[in-house]
Protein backbone atom coordinates (compact mmCIF):
# COMPACT_ATOMS: atom_id res chain seq x y z
CA UNK A 1 0.00 0.00 0.00
CA UNK A 2 2.84 2.08 -0.98
CA UNK A 3 0.96 5.45 -1.67
CA UNK A 4 2.12 7.49 -5.32
CA UNK A 5 2.65 11.14 -5.00
CA UNK A 6 -0.80 12.75 -5.99
CA UNK A 7 -2.93 10.59 -3.85
CA UNK A 8 -2.37 12.93 -1.44
CA UNK A 9 -2.23 16.90 -1.37
CA UNK A 10 0.94 18.73 -0.59
CA UNK A 11 -0.47 19.90 3.23
CA UNK A 12 -1.15 15.62 4.24
CA UNK A 13 2.41 14.97 2.78
CA UNK A 14 4.41 17.22 4.61
CA UNK A 15 2.29 16.79 7.87
CA UNK A 16 3.16 13.12 7.34
CA UNK A 17 6.68 14.10 6.90
CA UNK A 18 7.20 15.92 10.08
CA UNK A 19 5.30 13.04 12.50
CA UNK A 20 7.33 10.66 10.89
CA UNK A 21 10.71 12.73 11.10
CA UNK A 22 9.77 12.89 14.70
CA UNK A 23 8.92 9.34 15.49
CA UNK A 24 11.72 8.39 13.45
CA UNK A 25 14.68 10.97 15.01
CA UNK A 26 13.27 9.48 18.83
CA UNK A 27 13.75 6.02 17.30
CA UNK A 28 17.26 6.17 16.83
CA UNK A 29 17.58 7.98 20.47
CA UNK A 30 15.37 5.50 22.06
CA UNK A 31 17.69 2.58 19.97
CA UNK A 32 21.21 4.36 20.31
CA UNK A 33 24.03 2.38 22.63
CA UNK A 34 21.09 -0.12 23.73
CA UNK A 35 21.76 -2.45 20.80
CA UNK A 36 23.40 -5.73 21.59
CA UNK A 37 26.06 -7.18 19.55
CA UNK A 38 23.64 -10.25 18.03
CA UNK A 39 21.24 -7.68 17.22
CA UNK A 40 23.39 -5.50 14.61
CA UNK A 41 23.52 -8.80 12.02
CA UNK A 42 19.96 -9.27 13.19
CA UNK A 43 18.90 -5.74 11.53
CA UNK A 44 21.04 -6.59 8.61
CA UNK A 45 19.10 -9.55 7.51
CA UNK A 46 15.91 -8.31 9.02
CA UNK A 47 15.96 -5.14 6.36
CA UNK A 48 17.31 -7.22 3.34
CA UNK A 49 14.55 -10.29 4.11
CA UNK A 50 11.88 -7.44 4.61
CA UNK A 51 12.72 -6.10 1.29
CA UNK A 52 12.91 -9.05 -0.76
CA UNK A 53 9.65 -10.72 0.85
CA UNK A 54 7.76 -7.37 -0.21
CA UNK A 55 8.50 -7.85 -3.72
CA UNK A 56 6.87 -11.25 -3.71
CA UNK A 57 3.19 -9.96 -4.51
CA UNK A 58 0.89 -12.64 -4.52
CA UNK A 59 -3.11 -12.89 -5.34
CA UNK A 60 -6.11 -12.64 -3.10
CA UNK A 61 -9.42 -12.21 -4.46
CA UNK A 62 -10.57 -10.64 -7.18
CA UNK A 63 -7.80 -9.73 -9.51
CA UNK A 64 -6.49 -7.92 -6.41
CA UNK A 65 -2.72 -9.39 -5.44
CA UNK A 66 -1.00 -7.93 -1.50
CA UNK A 67 2.56 -8.38 -0.29
CA UNK A 68 4.37 -8.86 2.76
CA UNK A 69 4.49 -5.96 5.03
CA UNK A 70 6.72 -6.81 7.77
CA UNK A 71 6.35 -4.45 10.20
CA UNK A 72 5.05 -6.88 12.86
CA UNK A 73 7.89 -8.94 12.34
CA UNK A 74 10.51 -6.45 12.67
CA UNK A 75 8.58 -4.93 15.84
CA UNK A 76 8.92 -8.25 17.42
CA UNK A 77 12.30 -8.98 16.96
CA UNK A 78 13.89 -5.70 17.24
CA UNK A 79 11.41 -3.96 19.29
CA UNK A 80 9.32 -1.32 17.73
CA UNK A 81 11.92 1.52 17.78
CA UNK A 82 15.02 -0.48 16.20
CA UNK A 83 12.45 -1.98 14.32
CA UNK A 84 10.56 1.57 13.20
CA UNK A 85 14.26 2.07 11.36
CA UNK A 86 14.24 -0.96 9.46
CA UNK A 87 11.20 -0.08 8.03
CA UNK A 88 12.37 3.15 7.19
CA UNK A 89 15.26 1.79 5.47
CA UNK A 90 13.06 -0.35 3.32
CA UNK A 91 10.22 2.29 2.94
CA UNK A 92 13.10 4.81 2.09
CA UNK A 93 15.22 2.73 -0.40
CA UNK A 94 11.61 1.22 -2.26
CA UNK A 95 10.95 5.31 -2.59
CA UNK A 96 14.52 6.53 -4.03
CA UNK A 97 15.77 3.20 -5.87
CA UNK A 98 12.94 1.77 -7.18
CA UNK A 99 10.15 4.47 -7.51
CA UNK A 100 7.47 2.67 -5.57
CA UNK A 101 5.76 5.24 -3.25
CA UNK A 102 6.32 9.32 -4.18
CA UNK A 103 8.37 11.44 -3.08
CA UNK A 104 6.64 13.58 -1.15
CA UNK A 105 4.18 10.95 0.12
CA UNK A 106 7.03 9.21 1.77
CA UNK A 107 6.32 10.67 4.86
CA UNK A 108 2.91 8.98 5.03
CA UNK A 109 3.97 5.90 3.77
CA UNK A 110 6.64 5.99 6.24
CA UNK A 111 3.58 6.85 9.36
CA UNK A 112 1.47 4.13 7.91
CA UNK A 113 3.63 0.65 7.46
CA UNK A 114 6.85 2.30 9.67
CA UNK A 115 5.64 4.43 12.48
CA UNK A 116 1.82 3.12 13.14
CA UNK A 117 2.92 -0.35 12.01
CA UNK A 118 5.80 -0.92 14.38
CA UNK A 119 3.98 0.54 17.39
CA UNK A 120 0.43 -1.25 17.18
CA UNK A 121 1.81 -4.46 16.37
CA UNK A 122 4.69 -4.07 18.94
CA UNK A 123 1.56 -2.99 22.05
CA UNK A 124 -0.71 -6.01 20.27
CA UNK A 125 1.57 -8.47 20.39
CA UNK A 126 3.19 -7.59 24.21
CA UNK A 127 -0.64 -7.53 25.43
CA UNK A 128 -1.24 -11.18 24.33
CA UNK A 129 1.81 -12.24 25.06
CA UNK A 130 2.01 -11.18 28.58
CA UNK A 131 -2.29 -12.82 28.43
CA UNK A 132 0.00 -16.31 27.99
CA UNK A 133 2.39 -15.78 30.40
CA UNK A 134 5.18 -15.84 27.79
CA UNK A 135 5.00 -19.36 26.60
CA UNK A 136 4.91 -19.97 22.84
CA UNK A 137 1.28 -19.93 22.16
CA UNK A 138 1.84 -16.34 23.46
CA UNK A 139 4.24 -15.56 20.68
CA UNK A 140 2.88 -17.21 17.62
CA UNK A 141 -0.74 -15.87 18.39
CA UNK A 142 0.70 -12.53 19.79
CA UNK A 143 2.24 -12.52 16.36
CA UNK A 144 -0.58 -13.11 14.42
CA UNK A 145 -2.76 -10.57 16.00
CA UNK A 146 -0.39 -8.37 15.54
CA UNK A 147 0.26 -8.80 12.27
CA UNK A 148 -3.49 -8.43 11.03
CA UNK A 149 -3.60 -5.46 12.75
CA UNK A 150 -0.59 -4.00 11.39
CA UNK A 151 -1.61 -4.13 7.91
CA UNK A 152 -5.48 -3.33 8.60
CA UNK A 153 -4.55 0.23 10.56
CA UNK A 154 -2.16 1.01 8.28
CA UNK A 155 -4.61 0.61 5.26
CA UNK A 156 -6.88 2.55 7.64
CA UNK A 157 -4.61 4.96 7.94
CA UNK A 158 -3.62 5.45 4.11
CA UNK A 159 -7.78 5.67 3.71
CA UNK A 160 -7.85 8.59 5.96
CA UNK A 161 -5.20 10.19 4.09
CA UNK A 162 -6.64 9.84 1.07
CA UNK A 163 -9.80 11.17 2.51
CA UNK A 164 -8.46 13.81 4.08
CA UNK A 165 -7.23 15.26 0.39
CA UNK A 166 -10.22 14.64 -1.64
CA UNK A 167 -9.05 11.25 -3.22
CA UNK A 168 -11.76 9.61 -2.27
CA UNK A 169 -14.97 9.99 0.30
CA UNK A 170 -14.23 8.69 3.83
CA UNK A 171 -17.23 6.07 3.41
CA UNK A 172 -16.02 4.59 0.46
CA UNK A 173 -12.37 4.70 1.48
CA UNK A 174 -12.60 3.06 4.78
CA UNK A 175 -14.77 -0.02 3.86
CA UNK A 176 -12.60 -0.03 0.82
CA UNK A 177 -9.31 0.04 1.81
CA UNK A 178 -9.98 -2.06 5.37
CA UNK A 179 -11.70 -4.63 3.21
CA UNK A 180 -9.35 -5.79 1.11
CA UNK A 181 -6.42 -5.12 3.75
CA UNK A 182 -7.97 -7.68 6.14
CA UNK A 183 -7.32 -10.37 3.18
CA UNK A 184 -4.23 -9.47 3.07
CA UNK A 185 -3.31 -9.20 6.77
CA UNK A 186 -4.71 -12.54 7.13
CA UNK A 187 -1.48 -13.89 4.70
CA UNK A 188 0.67 -11.45 6.57
CA UNK A 189 -0.12 -13.12 9.97
CA UNK A 190 0.54 -16.68 8.24
CA UNK A 191 3.88 -15.46 7.34
CA UNK A 192 4.66 -13.49 10.90
CA UNK A 193 3.73 -16.65 12.80
CA UNK A 194 5.64 -19.43 10.29
CA UNK A 195 8.98 -16.72 10.76
CA UNK A 196 8.49 -16.58 13.91
CA UNK A 197 7.79 -20.25 14.56
CA UNK A 198 11.49 -20.99 12.85
CA UNK A 199 13.16 -18.42 15.25
CA UNK A 200 11.56 -20.40 18.15
CA UNK A 201 12.70 -23.34 16.76
CA UNK A 202 16.50 -22.15 16.02
CA UNK A 203 17.38 -18.88 17.81
CA UNK A 204 14.74 -18.59 20.42
CA UNK A 205 17.46 -16.40 22.10
CA UNK A 206 16.44 -13.29 19.35
CA UNK A 207 13.61 -12.58 20.52
CA UNK A 208 14.28 -12.76 24.66
CA UNK A 209 17.03 -9.88 23.19
CA UNK A 210 14.52 -6.89 23.56
CA UNK A 211 12.70 -8.32 26.43
CA UNK A 212 15.86 -8.26 28.59
CA UNK A 213 16.58 -4.97 27.08
CA UNK A 214 13.68 -3.27 28.33
CA UNK A 215 14.00 -4.42 32.00
CA UNK A 216 17.37 -3.09 32.21
CA UNK B 1 35.19 -17.66 8.42
CA UNK B 2 32.67 -19.24 10.52
CA UNK B 3 29.19 -19.47 9.22
CA UNK B 4 27.02 -18.02 11.40
CA UNK B 5 23.23 -18.20 11.56
CA UNK B 6 22.49 -14.77 9.90
CA UNK B 7 24.44 -16.28 6.53
CA UNK B 8 22.03 -18.78 6.30
CA UNK B 9 19.47 -16.35 6.80
CA UNK B 10 20.94 -14.10 3.72
CA UNK B 11 20.81 -16.80 1.41
CA UNK B 12 17.54 -17.34 1.99
CA UNK B 13 16.68 -14.05 1.23
CA UNK B 14 18.76 -14.18 -2.26
CA UNK B 15 16.58 -17.95 -2.93
CA UNK B 16 13.26 -15.38 -2.04
CA UNK B 17 14.77 -13.23 -4.20
CA UNK B 18 14.84 -16.22 -7.09
CA UNK B 19 11.29 -16.30 -6.60
CA UNK B 20 10.41 -12.92 -7.94
CA UNK B 21 9.83 -13.03 -11.35
CA UNK B 22 6.61 -15.65 -10.16
CA UNK B 23 5.31 -12.39 -7.95
CA UNK B 24 1.44 -11.72 -8.79
CA UNK B 25 1.86 -8.62 -11.21
CA UNK B 26 -2.24 -7.63 -10.21
CA UNK B 27 -2.63 -4.34 -8.62
CA UNK B 28 -2.39 -4.23 -4.84
CA UNK B 29 -5.12 -3.32 -2.02
CA UNK B 30 -4.27 0.27 -2.79
CA UNK B 31 -4.18 -0.02 -6.24
CA UNK B 32 -7.13 -2.03 -6.48
CA UNK B 33 -9.27 0.46 -4.42
CA UNK B 34 -7.69 3.80 -6.94
CA UNK B 35 -8.87 1.77 -10.05
CA UNK B 36 -12.55 0.58 -8.78
CA UNK B 37 -12.80 4.33 -6.90
CA UNK B 38 -11.62 6.34 -10.13
CA UNK B 39 -8.65 8.01 -8.64
CA UNK B 40 -5.72 5.71 -9.89
CA UNK B 41 -4.73 8.16 -12.51
CA UNK B 42 -4.16 10.49 -9.96
CA UNK B 43 -1.02 9.36 -9.27
CA UNK B 44 2.09 11.18 -10.70
CA UNK B 45 4.69 9.60 -11.89
CA UNK B 46 8.36 10.20 -10.30
CA UNK B 47 10.81 13.27 -11.41
CA UNK B 48 12.90 10.65 -12.16
CA UNK B 49 13.71 6.79 -13.04
CA UNK B 50 16.42 4.37 -11.55
CA UNK B 51 14.84 0.93 -11.28
CA UNK B 52 11.27 1.46 -11.63
CA UNK B 53 9.09 -1.11 -10.52
CA UNK B 54 11.43 -3.46 -9.44
CA UNK B 55 12.75 -4.19 -13.10
CA UNK B 56 16.44 -2.95 -13.71
CA UNK B 57 16.06 -1.31 -17.02
CA UNK B 58 18.00 -2.29 -20.68
CA UNK B 59 17.95 -6.09 -19.67
CA UNK B 60 16.48 -7.89 -21.83
CA UNK B 61 14.79 -10.81 -20.03
CA UNK B 62 12.06 -9.49 -17.64
CA UNK B 63 12.51 -12.12 -15.52
CA UNK B 64 16.31 -11.43 -15.22
CA UNK B 65 15.69 -7.52 -14.60
CA UNK B 66 13.39 -8.30 -11.73
CA UNK B 67 15.69 -10.78 -9.95
CA UNK B 68 18.37 -8.36 -10.21
CA UNK B 69 16.31 -5.63 -9.29
CA UNK B 70 16.05 -7.77 -6.16
CA UNK B 71 19.97 -8.44 -5.36
CA UNK B 72 20.47 -4.64 -5.60
CA UNK B 73 17.89 -3.82 -3.01
CA UNK B 74 18.72 -7.06 -0.63
CA UNK B 75 22.24 -5.86 -0.86
CA UNK B 76 21.50 -2.54 -0.21
CA UNK B 77 19.58 -2.98 2.81
CA UNK B 78 21.74 -5.85 4.03
CA UNK B 79 24.37 -3.03 4.18
CA UNK B 80 22.25 -0.34 5.41
CA UNK B 81 20.61 -2.32 7.97
CA UNK B 82 23.98 -3.53 9.40
CA UNK B 83 25.85 -0.27 8.99
CA UNK B 84 22.80 1.61 11.07
CA UNK B 85 22.84 -1.33 13.85
CA UNK B 86 27.00 -1.27 14.25
CA UNK B 87 26.99 2.68 14.82
CA UNK B 88 23.55 2.25 17.33
CA UNK B 89 24.74 -0.82 19.13
CA UNK B 90 25.88 -0.43 22.72
CA UNK B 91 29.88 1.04 23.64
CA UNK B 92 30.16 -1.73 26.39
CA UNK B 93 29.43 -4.46 24.55
CA UNK B 94 31.75 -3.83 21.65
Amino acid sequence: MHIPDGFVTVPVASAGIAVSAGFVAYAVKATNKKLGEKQVPLMGVLAAFIFAAQMLNFPIAGGTSGHFLGAALAAILLGPWAGMIVMTCVLIVQCLIFQDGGLLALGVNVLNMGVIGCLTSYYIYRGVFSLFGGSRTGVLLGGGIAAWFSIVIAAVMAALELAISGAVPYRVALPAMAGVHALIGIAEALITVAVLSLVLATRADLLKLWNLERST
Amino acid sequence: MRLKWWHGVLVLTFLLVLLSPLASSWPDGLERVAEDYGFAEKAADSPYQFIPDYVVPGVRSDALATILAGMIGTLILFGIGYGLARLLRSKNEA
